[in-house]
């Protein structure tokens, strides 16, 4: 599934609705999350999952082509997990 | 920075601003989002979300487990895990707006 197939979805659902809202609303959902995640926030969709930012310490790296020693600074991932409903829905439970 | 948690009340609070529909429907049509995401998932779709992520649904084989408290083995049955690939956006927006 992809994003315009979800955005047809839930415009099949909400004959109500202008396509292009529906595309809006669908946008700002997940606009929402990276901008909590970028503000160092935590989202939690119960059932669903949790979104959070992980700090990576900064290390030695290499160059795997030229061995050659590179430092990487500290950085921050984002990380999903995966609610307990849905990890029991994926099996069968 | 201190650490906030948001909720589906958050989400559905950007979908009321941004979209100008009831408090209600947007609650109703961000949980319709993430029910639609669960349902392609659960029946082994992946779900790629453009400039956002990717969701996919991957087969883990049995194996032997063991109790770290006890020491003790037990038999993992094998079973289907969600995995998460942020965008490189995401990834870019996080790490831009998490630095010191």
């Amino acid at each position: 599934m992809i994003r315009s197939e979800l955005v047809q979805k839930i415009a099949d659902e909400n004959p109500h609705l202008y396509q292009r809202d529906v595309e809006r609303i669908v946008n700002t959902i997940f606009e929402e999350i990276i901008n909590a995640m970028a503000d160092g926030n935590r989202v939690e969709l119960r059932g669903f999952g949790a979104f959070s930012v992980k700090k990576r310490d900064a290390r030695i790296g290499r160059n795997p082509r030229t061995g050659e020693s590179v430092k990487v600074e500290e950085k921050h991932v984002p990380f999903f997990k995966t609610g307990k409903l849905l990890r029991d829905r994926l099996n069968g439970k | 920075m201190s650490e906030k948690t948001l909720t589906r009340m958050d989400l559905s609070e950007a979908v009321f601003r941004e979209v100008g529909l009831s408090r209600n429907e947007s609650a109703q049509l961000v949980e319709s989002v993430l029910n639609h995401m669960s349902d392609a998932l659960v029946r082994g779709e992946s779900v790629k979300i453009s400039s956002f992520g990717t969701f996919g649904v991957r087969d883990k084989a049995a194996r032997i487990g063991r109790n770290p408290k006890t020491g003790q083995e037990v038999p993992i049955h094998p079973r289907r895990v969600l995995t998460f690939r942020p965008s490189h956006l995401m990834k870019d927006r996080v790490a831009a707006g998490n630095k010191r």
